[in-house]
């Protein structure tokens, strides 16, 4: 199925990524013939298939509720690229 | 000889006999590295003066007489997509450029734990996304057999380093083929294990579900010793199985008696090449010679492997690659400058009069994402990206992500089939030899049928393996690929060191420029 | 109350916090108010490689919680991502449960405050565990357009509980949260502290409205910023009101504009609209790679089950049919906390009177309580102290008009009853003593003897201040009794 540049840019905002015009180009028929090519999927016949999200069969698997040791905050915020030595700094939320 | 054309295993020997000190050891793939690197490219990073110093604490507690690891004084080179702890983990990407991480991936603790030398850091495709280590944001890989050819992809560096001796052993990660597929360009062995049996803590995600760790060697032997060491049950990452850890090592020698090997018949059709055609057939009767029973069997729902694959590995990838937003660790780009743009941006429609389209302008904190984002990750990442956000997108879902679920399940009912049947299955492990850096640049999807062989193996968790088997007339090497059901890595192993015992593809070496 | 002209219709969505001592998917501390960012690790921050691994204590309060939900508990559950960009999201996306909850179709039972005793079931859709985000902190003092993230709560284990809108007004909301509150602290899963975060409430409501013979549905709107259960009420209160308003001027139906989100402003007393994120609808939810799902036997589930205890309703039926208290009284006892009702518990065994231990608690002590800004399991006077107490009421030894003297003392000084009765200088009257002193008053009061003989039993009465003057500890009731008796028998 052939993509739309409407919905390249769509996507490009759900996974915030920020496109350039002629990435936008690209992007829009590289995926649209990617994605015509995955269509293939169609034809397989998965009637009461069940889906196989995990490659092994492991289940309930469980870390019993103790405290162990922390990063210090300085480890922690070391490879922030903005911090205060308080906390990570980002653009305001609020507001605009 | 020299030393570095020795095996792990033959090393092993002579550092444990005293014959040889790891010191002389990794000084000798010190000189390699400083000698041929600038050509091949194997490395992002090498710290010469820590190797030495692991060197030389191993030499000096062996002559104490102190109890050493299995890899102990054995140089091992390392993917550069494990965390090392207070080391640089790049994963190729200007995203990860200067991210220490603050601590061991249990692959490389068990490395340590095991005495190996960490010698340095290879190259890869950016976030272990592609078949070719281009798509490194800092350097391209070649081949050692022809500098002009890709040493293949993603651990392209893991590959080329131990095939140009640099490295005994090197440690890669195969999602969809990235350790098998250069081992295969490169001639050397590359092995998948069943997923689940090395554990992922610390291995920085491209597709959590189908990633597994693996090693590269220039021997099955080697190949084993490597496995034995970082195998083994993670209680930190709650996909690792809980079974004990066989000793490969051990048994490897033991031909198997009666070998059942499966041929699937669509893995010689259209696209295969003739060179690399005619050496796994080859291979396949040496495996006859040897007493094994060869016999055809279906894997009917192969041809949709790489459709599946690139629904579900960017899908996970969208999502793994959204920690990268450059608040917490990693690269930001320049806030002021994004945060400047955008201002404009808003004036700029405001005096044009369209307030809803000023309204509609990214926030502060969205442009900043997004400006850091589209700096810091490249082309193919991008794109996989993009991909996977499609894939997992309302209304997309059910048609293309739930489907390539279902049809994994089918490709490895197939395998399961096929397993009840045949001990091992044999083929091809790439349709052709290694090609010319910069050859399917531009064909992203060219780049995917690459992958043809090797994704229903990640797809289904199972082991594959991949060896050299021939040399094409241009002298480029050709991989053989074995595959085995779920944890049967020892079987793996002694089959595939049965043909190399008797062949000797595995002693073939590239001449990198006549230095022999 | 005036008919409204129209039914408000509420479901809740609430937060909990899970009482674990480590976060859900690593081993950092839970605990609230540590200085920001000391409480992480590669896990919680989300950094490269990190993987998460469950905690078990977390799954097994959810379970047991969902259990006393009376929710369904299918075999298979799993967890997924959902996916968004926030700061105080540091993996960009938050591991939650999607499409296959732990547990669905529960519902809990509270009491219809129009109609305080007539249970009323609120459905719950689901309770699933997810974890919580971390903290940003808008610091306009420093005049910088910068936010402050703070990871320490992310990560802490949440169990959502999503409710049917099968509440029709802000008070049986906020009785609904009262009694979920009541349930996860008898079952000991949160402390539900509002104020810590440990319990946090968003409303969805819309209206319905009878026109024509036919009901209108208006949009549905989702309520946030709620800190108290008050202001839950008030919100919703409100809320409707408002709504009605936009119906008539816009005329808007369900369906006809997008779910809009208000935040409620204690302060001002309303809800305001808040900008919609119009990119962040897409949540992309996907099972989660990294984690293993669980799978729980119906036989797991029922020793769960028998491992609840007692629950708040099963408590008050049992005040009620086993110790004959009132619905109220069994009502005011369970809904103190569980602490409360075993202190209850223990006053009506010890006792043996039921009905006098629920008026000393739920009277005297909770007073107490209230002045001492006390809970009951730091209060100075124990259960069996108090039990001793109506004993000696019960058999004479304290005349029940001085036994509110005799708790205070026992309270005030942490002294036992027969310490109380010694120092308050409550001794038992011997009855020949007490017929003495009763003739003596007699003799001494002509009018009044004659009085009674005439029939005014009531002229009793004016020799019982007059006995306690002579002797403090006289039963006045005795002292009635006697006097008409013995005046009677002169005649
Ligand atoms: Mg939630
Ligand atoms: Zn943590």
């Amino acid at each position: 199925m052939a993509l739309t540049r409407a919905d390249v840019e769509k996507v490009a905002l759900l996974a915030r990524l920020r496109l350039t015009e002629a990435e936008l180009e690209t992007m829009t028929d590289q995926l649209s013939q990617i994605v015509g090519y995955v269509d293939l999927l169609g034809e397989v016949d998965t009637a009461d298939v069940e889906p196989m999200a995990h490659a092994v069969e492991v289940t309930n698997v469980f870390a019993a509720d103790v405290v162990e040791p922390s990063l210090t905050r300085e480890a922690a915020l070391a490879n922030a690229p903005r911090h205060n030595g308080r906390g990570y700094l980002v653009p305001a939320v609020l507001g605009e | 000889m020299s030393i570095v054309d020795r095996s792990a295993t033959e090393l092993r020997k002579l550092l444990a006999t005293g014959e040889l000190t790891s010191i002389e050891l990794t000084r000798a793939c010190l000189e390699r590295i400083e000698r041929h690197d600038a050509t091949i490219g194997a490395f992002l990073r090498v710290d010469a003066a820590r190797a030495l110093d692991q060197a030389a604490a191993i030499d000096r507690r062996r002559q104490a007489g102190e109890p050493l690891g299995p890899l102990a004084g054995l140089p091992v080179a390392v993917k550069d997509v494990l965390c090392d702890r207070d080391t640089i983990t790049s994963c190729a990407s200007r995203m990860l450029a200067e991210f220490r991480s603050p601590y061991d991936s249990t692959v490389v603790g068990k490395l340590k734990q095991a005495d190996a030398v960490l010698i340095g850091r290879t190259n890869m495709d950016e976030f272990a996304m592609g078949g070719s280590t281009e798509n490194s944001a800092f350097q391209p890989t070649r081949n050692p057999w022809d500098p002009t050819r890709t040493p293949g992809g993603s651990s392209g560096g893991s590959a080329a380093a131990v095939a140009a001796r640099m490295a005994p052993l090197a440690i890669g990660t195969d999602t969809g083929g990235s350790i098998r597929q250069p081992a295969g360009l490169c001639g050397i062995v590359g092995m998948k294990p069943t997923y689940g049996r090395v554990s992922r803590f610390g291995l920085v995600a491209f597709a959590s579900s189908l990633d597994q760790v693996g090693p590269f060697a220039t021997t099955t032997e080697d190949a084993a010793l490597l496995l034995e060491a970082i195998s083994g049950h993670d209680p930190r990452d709650s996909t690792s199985i809980n079974q004990p850890t066989p000793r490969y090592t051990e048994s490897i020698n033991k031909p198997l008696a009666g070998l059942k090997l499966g041929v699937v018949p669509e893995h010689f059709g259209a696209g295969l090449d003739p060179e690399v055609a005619s050496s796994v057939r080859a291979a396949i009767e040496v495996y006859k010679s040897l007493g094994a029973e060869v016999k055809e069997v279906p894997l009917p729902h192969g041809k949709y492997g790489v459709a599946a694959y690139y629904v579900i590995a960017p899908s996970e990838a969208s999502s793994n690659l959204a920690r990268y937003d450059g608040v917490h660790f990693g690269f930001r780009a320049d806030q002021s400058a994004a945060l400047a743009e955008l201002a404009a941006e808003r004036q700029e429609l405001i005096a044009a009069g369209k307030t809803a389209a000023a309204d509609n302008v990214d926030a502060p904190l969205v442009r900043m994402y997004r400006s850091t984002r589209e700096a810091g990750f490249g082309a193919e990442v991008k794109r996989r990206i993009m991909l996977g956000a499609y894939a997992l997108s309302a209304g997309y879902y059910d048609a293309y992500y739930l489907k390539a679920l279902k049809v994994r399940r089918l490709i490895r009912r197939d395998f399961d089939e096929a397993f009840q049947q045949v001990d091992l299955i044999v083929g091809p492990v790439t349709a052709g030899p290694a090609f010319k850096l910069g050859e399917m640049v531009d064909d992203p999807l060219a780049m995917y049928l690459v992958d043809l062989y090797t994704v229903s193996a990640n797809l289904a968790g199972i082991p594959a393996l991949s060896l050299p088997c021939g040399v094409t007339k241009a002298g480029l090497p050709i991989g053989l690929q074995l595959q085995a059901p779920p944890l049967a890595e020892e079987r793996l192993l002694r089959g595939a060191r049965m043909y190399e015992a008797a062949t000797d593809w595995h002693t073939q070496r590239p001449s990198l420029g006549g230095a022999r | 109350m005036s008919e409204q002209p129209y039914t408000t219709v509420i479901g809740l969505e609430v937060h909990v916090q899970l009482s674990t001592e480590s976060k859900l998917f690593c081993r950092c501390n839970t605990k609230f108010g540590a200085e920001p960012n000391t409480q992480t690790c590669p896990v919680c921050i989300g950094m490269p490689g990190s993987l998460p691994v469950m905690n078990r204590r977390a799954y097994e309060l959810s379970l047991k919680t969902a259990v006393a939900l009376n929710c369904t508990i299918p075999e298979f559950t799993k967890w997924d991502r959902k996916q968004y960009y926030y700061p105080d999201l540091p993996k960009g996306y938050q591991i939650s449960q999607f499409d296959l909850p732990m547990s669905a179709d529960g519902y809990l039972e509270i009491s219809d405050p129009k109609d305080k005793f007539a249970p009323k079931r609120v459905g719950i859709i689901r309770a699933h565990l997810e974890e919580d985000a971390g903290k940003s902190v808008h610091d306009e003092a420093a005049g910088k357009a910068d936010s402050e993230i703070d990871l320490n709560r992310t990560g802490t284990p949440l169990l959502e509980i999503v409710s049917q809108p099968d509440m029709r007004s802000a008070a049986e909301a906020k009785a609904f949260l009262q009694e979920l509150k009541l349930l996860l602290t008898y079952i000991d899963v949160s402390d539900c502290n509002m104020q810590e975060g440990s319990l946090r409430v968003d409303a969805n409501v819309n209206l319905h409205i009878e026109k024509d013979g036919k009901v209108i549905a208006t949009p549905i709107v989702e309520i946030k910023n709620m800190n108290s259960f008050r202001a839950v009420e008030r919100a919703l209160e409100y809320e409707a009101p408002r709504q009605y308003r936009e119906w008539q001027e816009t005329g808007r139906q369900l369906g006809e504009a997008p779910k809009q989100t208000r935040g409620w402003d204690d302060v001002a007393g309303v809800t305001r609209g808040q900008r919609s994120k119009e990119e962040s609808s897409d949540y992309r939810y996907f099972p989660d790679p990294d984690l293993a799902p669980v799978i729980t036997s119906a036989a797991e589930v029922d020793v769960v089950r028998e491992s609840l205890g007692e629950l708040p309703a099963d408590l008050r039926r049992r005040l009620s049919e086993g110790y004959s208290l009132s619905l109220y009284d069994a009502d005011v006892i369970v809904n103190q906390g569980r602490e409360f009702a075993d202190y209850y518990l223990a006053v009506a065994g010890a006792s043996g009177n039921p009905k006098s231990a629920c008026n000393w608690v739920t009277g005297p002590l909770q007073r107490e309580l209230k002045e001492r800004e006390q809970t009951i399991d730091s209060f100075g006077l124990p259960a069996q102290r108090l039990a001793e107490l109506i004993r000696a009421v019960d058999d004479g030894r304290l005349p029940s008009t001085r036994a509110p003297e005799a708790f205070q003392l026992m309270v005030d000084k942490g002294s036992d009853v027969a310490a109380a009765l010694a120092e308050l200088k409550i001794e038992r009257v011997d009855e020949t003593a007490l017929v003495t002193l009763v003739q003596e008053l007699l003799a001494a009061n002509p009018k009044t003897v004659s009085d009674i003989q005439n029939g005014k039993f009531q002229a009793a009465a004016s020799l019982i201040g007059q006995a306690k003057k002579k002797n403090p500890n006289v039963d006045p009731n005795r002292v009635r009794e006697l006097a008409i008796e013995l005046a009677t028998s002169l005649q």
